[in-house]
């Protein structure tokens, strides 16, 4: 049972619908988290990192709905759970951190109120044990003076320790699986590093598997064990994160990592991938990577790029770089 | 060219002729206000003739024939035997004359307020926005029944039937000048800065002259909004007012006097007495908001 | 926030004594007050000594002074028509008015913000589209065309409720009641509810926008995310960051409702101070209408001061930052 992955995400499809079109946003993504790992999800905004995220937690939009594969958290199937099992789930089951900490705190409500809410809606504690637990959960999360600052409201508190409370609120129910959705964009640069270390050190403490949905490549760099691309709602790439950084094997993942400023990998010069990644509504056929690759070929204005298997290692990419037989023959 | 010519010429037409809630509205609206203007034409009696009525003919339900002519009244009678649907046609006259011409007073005083407030600022601007302020605390109909409260009082009783009308009038434009006034100064604050204005204020013309020629046309649109809401507003004031008693008097009944003296039979089963300026009163109401409603969205001028 | 309170305070004082000025202006220049009180018999002598009596050949700020003075203690004379100290009939009056503005407020309040979360829970649910309808209509329907439709209903045809007064009271000294007897009550549902239905529509179009609004929330999201139960999301979290804008509109609205009460009044001849006031205005009767107006000033601004207070109770940001009015 130990080797059963925390989060298993298999052929995952996403779909609007709207009054012209079905749009994909998420395509054919699978992959797995181990206990205590961290994957980190990159790529552009529209890439479908998010939705993947939203997807996973069963918390999509209305016009956006899963049509097809499956989601197991912890062997268990989920994304074919009952709206209120699946919210028993939620909290307990997977817990996510959101973007902006200045508008994912409810006003009104101090700090202390809402993990006690949160904490007492999915354990069998007493008023005083949650409040107790309460304290000790935000002195983790390193807020000082915890036990008097429990009763203030969100905004007394800066960009960074409203951060700190929503990891605290995320992570109050033991989650086996957190989902962090670009947890530190809306922060300042100098808390976004203390942000993710703190992240990163609590969820290796507990061994919480960890979804980092992010687009920037440093962080990834510095976080994550394992990394997956993710382009025009496929994955482009998926390996371990030196792997990948290093040895990028999709064209997209090359020049995204040549468009990061990345110190730790030696690289100064900024590289541009030409053009934009093509709307949802208007993908070219074949690879949607492929008028922006300079290596692109007919197979890749005709055929999709093949479809990554959870298994790490493999770019979606017929021609991929450095590799000295053709990906057709690996798929 | 104005804001408000372009979009007729563009797609004012065309919206219209898109929108069907706009089309039967417009319709109702303008057959009630055509029955109204030519009442004396198409009324089958004048309610007023008293040669014309007779007793007997009281209480007539509706579609039942006049006892002397035979001819059939189609809305039936009131208590004096007046013909409702003609009292109706006249009480229109006189609520559509006081609802326009109410608008037609708030309009012209909330509008020139607002000029001059928007474009002189400083103390003129403080006191017409604090008064303004001020009597927005209070509901329009409150003030409008306080103003007509005052002007009773002013005007000496032998005139007060006569005077009734226009003190009506007086009291709902006085209680409605607020909105324009203040839609008007906000629009004249960003076109004052304008370089057209500008200009026009280099080659020296005079203050009054750019108000008028320069700002007025380009604040017209949400002016227009604002005045076809306050129409529907007006005419329910003026029914509302004329309902409690405080509005036209019952020589010159209008429809809410009418539904007041209606209110009196409903006990005793004449109906029609009252459900007919009732229903008419709404008709009139409903189509002009509607049409109101559609006209903001059409011209949709930066209104709130 | 002292400070802002302090503001509110000045300006609340202000409007009064504006309306204070249009009251004492009622007095002086409407009619002559001397003339009404002295009738037809009078020698110039009478006229000078009672002049003097009541102040009028003082300064003209004198007697305005003088009158914001007796109007303080709720002294504005005779009424013209009865004869009788205005403020005793109007004390007379005050319950009716004020017991039935409480249940319409309260029928406003309650069913205003329970159809609006409603509505703004089901968007898409047909009970929502018949309710936003209904209440499209309910807009655009004259308050006694309301009135008059329920007592055609419910008195007319079903004979079930009385149509007007207030059925019988209970008086208790300073107060009469008819919240003690079953016939008070049964005469207070339909007037209740017309004069209510305006203020409820508009209630419950501002709590389903602002709750639609709310529900979009990053925090709702987030509150979702933790697996918080969807009663909790929608009242818990949601409603309470909805009612902060909708308790200044309810505020002002519970004003206008005793403003309105006019019209409910008249219809059903509810022996309140708004039948009060539109008789006064028949005849002319300057003292009622002058004390009716500064009643229901005092009324409204200190509803508006009282809103803007609660937004402390209910809104921990303005604690501490006390210059974010509005």
């Amino acid at each position: 049972m130990t080797d059963t992955p925390v989060l298993s995400v298999r052929n995952l499809v996403v779909e609007i619908q709207t009054r012209h079109a079905v749009l994909r946003p998420v395509d054919n993504v699978s992959f797995d988290i181990a206990r205590g790992e961290i994957l980190g999800v990159v790529g552009e905004s529209g890439a479908g990192k998010s939705m993947t995220g939203n997807a996973v937690i069963g918390l999509l939009d209305r016009p956006a709905q899963i049509v097809s594969g499956e989601v197991y958290l912890n062997g268990r199937r989920i994304d074919t759970l009952s709206p209120s099992d699946m919210r028993k789930i939620r909290g307990t089951g997977i817990g996510m951190v959101f973007q902006d900490p200045l508008t994912s705190l409810n006003p009104l409500l101090t700090v202390g109120e809402q993990l006690i809410e949160t904490m007492r809606e999915h354990l069998p504690i007493s008023q005083s044990e949650a409040r107790e637990r309460a304290v000790k959960a935000l002195e983790e999360v390193g807020i000082p003076g915890a036990r008097e600052r429990i009763d203030s409201y969100p905004h007394a508190f800066s960009g960074g320790m409203r951060q700190r409370v929503v990891i605290a609120l995320a992570l109050c129910a033991e989650p086996s699986l957190v989902i962090a959705d670009e947890p530190t964009t809306a922060l300042d640069v100098s808390v976004q590093a203390q942000i993710i270390t703190l992240l990163r050190r609590l969820c290796r403490d507990r061994g919480t598997a960890v979804m980092l949905v992010t687009h920037d490549m440093g962080v990834i760099a510095e976080t994550a064990d394992k990394v997956a691309v993710m382009y025009a709602g496929r994955t482009a790439e998926l390996g371990p994160v030196r792997e990948v950084l290093t040895r990028p094997r999709h064209p997209y993942t090359e020049g995204l990592m040549g468009s990061a400023p990345l110190a730790s990998l030696g690289q100064t010069r900024l590289r541009q991938i030409p053009g934009n990644m093509p709307r949802l509504g208007a993908l070219p056929q074949g690879c949607a990577f492929h008028p922006r690759c300079n290596r692109a070929q007919t197979a890749c204005r005709r055929d999709l790029g093949p479809t990554l298997a959870a298994d790490e290692g493999r770019a979606a990419c017929w021609f991929p770089v450095g590799a000295t037989e053709t990906a057709k023959d690996i798929a | 060219m104005s804001r408000f010519t372009s979009a007729w010429q563009s797609d004012f037409a065309w919206k219209f002729r898109r929108s069907p809630v706009a089309i039967v509205s417009f319709l109702v609206l303008m057959t009630l206000v055509l029955g109204a203007v030519f009442a004396p034409l198409v009324a089958p009696y004048d309610p007023f003739d008293p040669g014309s009525l007779n007793l007997m003919n009281g209480f007539t339900p509706p579609m039942e024939p006049n006892m002397f002519s035979g001819e059939v009244f189609w809305l039936g009678t009131d208590d004096q035997g007046r013909d409702v649907f003609s009292t109706i046609l006249f009480g229109m006259r006189i609520s559509l004359f006081v609802g326009f011409a109410a608008v037609l007073f708030a309009m012209l005083l909330g509008v020139t307020l607002g000029l001059l407030a928007g474009y002189l600022g400083g103390w003129t601007e403080t006191i017409i926005m604090r008064a303004a302020d001020v009597q927005l605390t209070f509901p329009a109909i409150l003030v409008a029944m306080l103003i007509f409260g005052i002007a009773k009082g002013i005007t000496p009783v032998e005139y007060r039937d006569q005077m009734a009308i226009w003190v009506l009038i007086i009291a709902i434009g006085l209680s409605d000048w607020v909105q324009f006034a203040r839609v008007v100064r906000g629009a004249t604050l960003v076109e004052k800065n304008k370089e057209y204005v500008q200009a026009a204020r280099l080659i020296g013309r005079s203050k009054g002259a750019i108000m008028l020629r320069h700002i007025l046309p380009n604040v017209m649109s949400p002016v227009l909004v604002i005045a076809t809401i306050s129409l529907a507003l007006a005419i329910i004031a003026e029914a509302t007012l004329s309902f409690l008693g405080v509005g036209a008097p019952p020589t010159q009944p209008s429809l809410g006097t009418l539904i007041r003296i209606g209110q009196g039979f409903l006990f005793s089963g004449e109906w029609w007495i009252l459900f007919f300026p009732a229903v008419t009163l709404l008709m009139l109401a409903l189509s002009v908001n509607l049409l109101g409603d559609w006209l903001r969205d059409a011209l949709n001028p930066r209104l709130k | 926030m002292i400070a802002f309170i302090l503001r509110r305070v000045f300006q609340s004082v202000l409007v009064l004594l504006i309306v204070g000025l249009v009251a004492f202006a009622m007095f002086s220049f409407v009619g002559d007050p001397v003339e009404n009180m002295l009738g037809q018999e009078r020698t110039q002598a009478d006229v000078d000594r009672l002049r003097e009596q009541m102040g009028l050949d003082q300064p003209i700020v004198v007697q305005y002074w003088t009158f914001l003075g007796n109007a303080f203690q709720g002294n504005f004379g005779l009424s013209y028509r009865q004869g009788r100290e205005v403020s005793q009939i109007i004390a007379e009056r005050l319950p009716a008015t004020l017991e039935l503005a409480f249940v319409s407020g309260v029928f406003a309040m309650l069913f205003g913000i329970g159809f609006g979360v409603f509505t703004a829970i089901r968007r898409n649910g047909i009970g929502s589209n018949v309710i936003m309808t209904l209440s499209l209509v309910g807009v655009s329907l004259p308050t006694f065309l309301i009135g008059i439709l329920l007592i055609w209903v419910f008195s007319v045809e079903l004979d079930m409720l009385p149509s007007f007064g207030r059925g019988d009271t209970v008086d208790l000294g300073w107060w009469t009641t008819g919240f003690l007897t079953q016939s008070g009550l049964k005469a207070l549902i339909l007037p209740s509810i017309t004069l209510g239905l305006y203020q409820m529509t508009l209630i419950m179009r501002l709590v389903r926008s602002e709750m639609l609004e709310v529900l979009r929330q990053d925090y709702i999201r987030f509150a979702r995310a933790r697996g918080l139960r969807e009663k909790s999301v929608n009242f818990r979290h949601a409603l309470k960051n909805t009612l902060v804008p909708v308790i200044t509109v309810t505020g002002l609205q519970l004003g206008s409702i005793i403003a309105f009460a006019i019209i409910t009044e008249t219809v059903f001849q509810w022996p309140g101070v708004g039948l009060l006031f539109i008789n006064a205005i028949q005849f002319v009767d300057i003292p009622v209408m002058a004390a009716y107006l500064m009643l229901i000033s005092v009324m409204f601004v200190g509803i508006n001061l009282i809103v803007d207070l609660l937004y402390f109770a209910i809104d921990p940001r303005l604690r501490v930052d006390g210059t974010k009015g509005h």
